[in-house]
């Protein structure tokens, strides 16, 4: 199957709000009078009852990335996804969040 | 407050940080993510205009809209509340306008080299080093075994004094782990003297 065809020949997104590590969770409860997702967005929006990053979304999905951004881009517009951009680092200052990424690697 | 939105009920998605394993092709990139994390195939679907191609030479031609590109993608759970992607950069060169997009937001890289041909991963190494993404170069050994010492590889491949070289075998976990380390230590240390980590320029 040609990818594109679940995005209607999109294939750029509408927005940039997702990179790939943007964790996305489905709302919960989902909006009133919604109409009943497509299938792919219904399968989005199961994987992603608990929060999972875009990346890992593509991967369960088996489809590329940039498709599935733009299928996010329609479920964050109809309000059944919120968005989490990943914490901007700034290597001057997240000796904190260095510090536990060290910490965590040595207990591997 | 956290009651009034229903989005936000549950515990908060743990925070996400990423590190490119980068090298030229068949350096060991995909063999690194494979040996220390939980690794899914990742495809990405990009549209052949940001390869530089004109939108006018796609009329007429709907089905070369796009090309795939396949990554190597790992995760590592590093605690509750602590989740580290690992991403293998593609190693062929057409691929690498996709670099820069893999780039933002990372804490940093580890290039990997094959002794036998360094030269495949120099262009990796110029392109952390013009971005001033902090990057440690491990020495993926073939069948474990080093040749070279660490100031070797450095002389030879004319690295800033300050760059960590790393002996490595990319199929062992520990050793992948401690490259990783290797990688945060020089992060952490760069962190505490204000953001020099002996490179020259400072990250936008």
């Amino acid at each position: 199957m040609r990818p594109f065809t679940l995005t209607g020949g999109r294939t750029r997104p509408s927005r940039a709000d997702f990179t790939l590590i943007t964790s996305v969770t489905a709302v919960d409860p989902q909006p009133e009078r919604a109409a009943r997702p497509q299938p792919e967005h219904a399968r989005i929006l199961r994987l992603c009852a608990k929060p999972v990053v875009v990346a890992e979304l593509a991967a369960q999905l088996d489809l590329p990335v940039s498709v599935v951004c733009i299928l996010l881009c329609d479920l964050l517009e109809a309000g059944r996804i919120t968005a989490r951009a990943p914490r901007p680092i700034s290597r001057t200052s997240d000796m904190d969040l260095l510090q536990k990424v060290r910490d965590g690697l040595g207990r591997l | 407050m956290a009651g009034s939105d229903p989005a936000i009920r549950e515990a908060p998605a743990p925070d996400s940080v990423k590190i490119l394993i980068a090298g030229g092709f068949g350096v060991g990139k995909t063999t690194m993510v494979g040996s220390v994390s939980e690794i899914a195939p990742l495809r990405t679907e990009e549209p052949l205009t940001s390869a530089g191609l004109g939108v006018d030479d796609l009329d007429g031609i709907p089905e070369k809209h796009a090309t795939t590109v396949a990554l190597d993608f790992g995760r590592i759970t590093l605690g509750r509340e602590l989740v580290l992607y690992l991403f293998g950069t593609p190693g062929q060169q057409r691929f690498w306008f996709m670099w820069n997009d893999l780039a933002i937001g990372a804490l940093g890289a580890v290039v990997l080299i094959d002794v036998r041909r360094p030269e495949s991963s120099f262009a990796a190494i110029d392109f952390f080093e013009r971005r001033d993404i902090p990057f440690v170069v491990g020495v993926n050994g073939f069948h474990g075994r080093h040749p070279y010492t660490p100031e070797e590889i450095r002389d030879s491949l004319a690295l800033p004094a300050g760059t960590p070289v790393l002996l490595c075998d990319a199929r062992d976990r520990a050793s992948c782990r401690d490259v990783l380390i290797g990688l945060v230590d020089e992060l952490i240390a760069g962190s505490a003297h204000g953001g020099g980590t002996g490179r020259p320029g400072r990250a936008g």
